[in-house]
């Protein structure tokens, strides 16, 4: 018997193949980005499915919401038929096809290692329990990720000191 | 328990054990039941939407010192039925050189992502779609989507007026959205919660949050009114300038759902300015009946509604420059600051009596109020006497 969140999954797991394929092929650069925001938001689908809701909002958020608007963006500032008449694939074809294959096989060959725990439905969440503290208190105490998250918002800062001083050089000019 | 203290399970349970006496399998049965419910709270929605062109068109005909539609019905209440027949009923046009996939998609999207909204919206203490533990930042998402139709709408349609429309939006909506995030921050803060839910309970349990953060309810209204796009920040449509913006190509149904999903998004945006500071369905009897509730909750909407078509209405359009400059060189580092004094007095003070709680918050925000009331004050008279000249006009 086949349950709703399956059914889910299958769907959402379905749209992303088919969207990441058309991300790659169609020649419509637009095209491609809107293709890409619907690959992500599948991926947003498999999260929240999975009960993550934090990472499914966020990835709405950042990946829908900021990353595929700015492509969009960028896409739309350059020509509009751009590429549409170059050729698709370079001479490194063969190797790419390879290297994929081989990245495959290894990952069906891992999952096929987990044998009968693939069945397994995740064990619910204990009542009472909220995921969402849980994780703003990770990664803000010191035997948590208080660390790693430091250094990761030092280097988005120096990201934004970087891209200002690079936009004042040329109001100069 | 009865219909009057918990209509949803009542009707929850009615329903469930008339399609299981029709023998239904029980998850096929609740699988439907909830089905059922999300197409009630989206026609609910969509019914409202109806009478809210009908209020939109009543107050703003009100500001301009005009009667409105008055022919239609006692006072014009029917007016929307005819118009909606004639946008139903008009040719429905796709430009020649539109992309003609996402030129339709894009109107679908734009007032899915208002309805969605729906979902996450604590309509009365027992009436709700799911009490979601994200939901302040689902609200994001949500916003994130309606740009993503606007940037679609404006690209699919072939059209220059079209693309510098969407930009402009665009630029307003990621840019607003700032300080947007930061103040749907200050009720998680005080609530230790994203849930909309926990937002309204600690409402009702304590004081409501406009008392606890005046100058954040302030900044959310605005930036709620830039996400919004309407005026003064309504620089997508600029009739003078690039005619109506993003849905200049779309006409009939199709502009219909942009014009449907801007009504009722201003709507909903005036809930969620009840729900995060003044106390969302909270009302007298309103813990023990929730119709009474919903009917608190949809009055101070409309009024959070009536606030924005106010401003709407009364201020001219400013440039772009201007918003973008207020944006980010005022509100958005306004509203960080605004978050840091927040969250410093809320440690500080919430072991100490209640009223002491409340009065260190109001205070620390009107101080913070004046603080940069002066600061702006002292930088524009410097740059008045910078520039003699000026100084006499």
């Amino acid at each position: 018997m086949i349950d709703a969140s399956q059914v889910i999954f299958l769907l959402s797991a379905g749209l992303i193949v088919v969207s990441a394929v058309m991300v790659v092929s169609v020649r419509n650069l637009v095209h491609a980005a809107l293709w890409l925001v619907s690959t992500l938001f599948g991926v947003a689908v498999v999260y929240a499915v999975l009960e993550a809701s934090f990472l499914a909002v966020a990835q709405v958020v950042v990946y829908i919401g900021a990353i595929a608007i700015m492509f969009i963006f960028a896409v739309m500032l350059t020509r509009r038929d751009l590429l549409s008449k170059s050729e698709q694939t370079n001479a490194n074809w063969v190797w790419a096809l390879g290297l994929a294959a081989i990245v495959f096989v290894a990952l069906a060959f891992i999952i096929s290692g987990y044998g009968a725990s693939l069945n397994r439905l995740p064990a619910a969440m204990p009542e009472g329990y909220d995921p969402i503290s849980a994780l703003g208190n990770a990664l803000v105490s010191p035997e948590g990720f208080a660390l790693p998250f430091e250094v990761a918002s030092v280097l988005l800062l120096a990201a934004l000191v970087g891209s200002v001083y690079v936009a004042l050089n040329k109001a100069k000019e | 328990m009865n219909f009057w203290t918990d209509p949803i399970k009542v009707l929850y349970d009615w329903l469930m054990s008339l399609f299981g006496g029709w023998g239904m399998a029980e998850p096929l049965a609740n699988t439907l039941v909830t089905l059922l419910g999300i197409v009630v709270l989206i026609t609910i929605a969509l019914v409202l939407d109806i009478f809210l062109v009908w209020i939109e068109r009543k107050v703003v005909a009100r500001f301009q010192g005009r009667l409105g539609p008055n022919r239609v019905g006692p006072f014009g209440i029917f007016q929307p039925f005819p118009d909606i027949i004639k946008l139903v009923i008009k040719e429905d046009i796709t430009p020649d050189g539109a992309d003609k996939v996402v030129f339709n998609i894009a109107p679908v999207l734009s007032a899915g992502s208002v309805i969605i909204l729906w979902a996450v919206l604590p309509i009365a203490s027992r009436i709700y779609g799911v009490d979601l533990n994200v939901a302040a930042l689902y609200i994001i998402a949500a916003g994130a989507l309606g740009t993503l139709s606007v940037i679609m709408a404006g690209w699919s349609s072939n059209n220059k007026y079209a693309l510098l429309g969407a930009f402009r939006q665009v630029a307003a909506m990621i840019s607003f959205e700032i300080p947007m995030v930061a103040m749907l921050l200050v009720p998680t803060i005080l609530v230790g919660s994203m849930s909309l839910n926990a937002i309204t309970q600690a409402q009702v349990d304590g004081v409501w949050f406009f008392w606890l953060s005046p100058l954040g309810s302030l900044i959310f209204a605005i930036s709620a009114i830039a996400e919004l796009g309407r005026s003064p920040f309504d620089l997508n449509e600029g009739e003078s300038e690039i005619v109506s913006g993003y849905h200049i190509e779309y006409s009939g149904m199709k502009f219909g759902w942009f014009y449907a999903g801007e009504l009722l998004h201003a709507f909903t945006f005036g809930g969620f300015m009840a729900i995060f500071f003044f106390g969302g369905w909270h009302g007298p009897w309103a813990e023990e009946y929730p119709l009474l509730g919903a009917f608190y909750f949809v009055l101070k909407a409309l009024f959070g509604y009536w606030v924005i078509m106010w401003v709407k209405y009364t201020v001219p359009r400013i440039r772009i420059d201007h918003m973008l400059a207020f944006n980010w060189k005022f509100l958005t580092p306004l509203s960080f600051a605004l978050l840091i004094v927040t969250a410093t007095v809320h440690v500080l003070m919430r072991d100490a009596a209640f009223w002491l709680y409340v009065a260190a918050m109001f205070t620390s925000n009107l101080l913070l109020g004046w603080l940069t009331v002066e600061i702006l004050r002292s930088y524009t008279r410097e740059k008045r006497e910078a520039v003699p000249s000026a100084a006499h006009h």
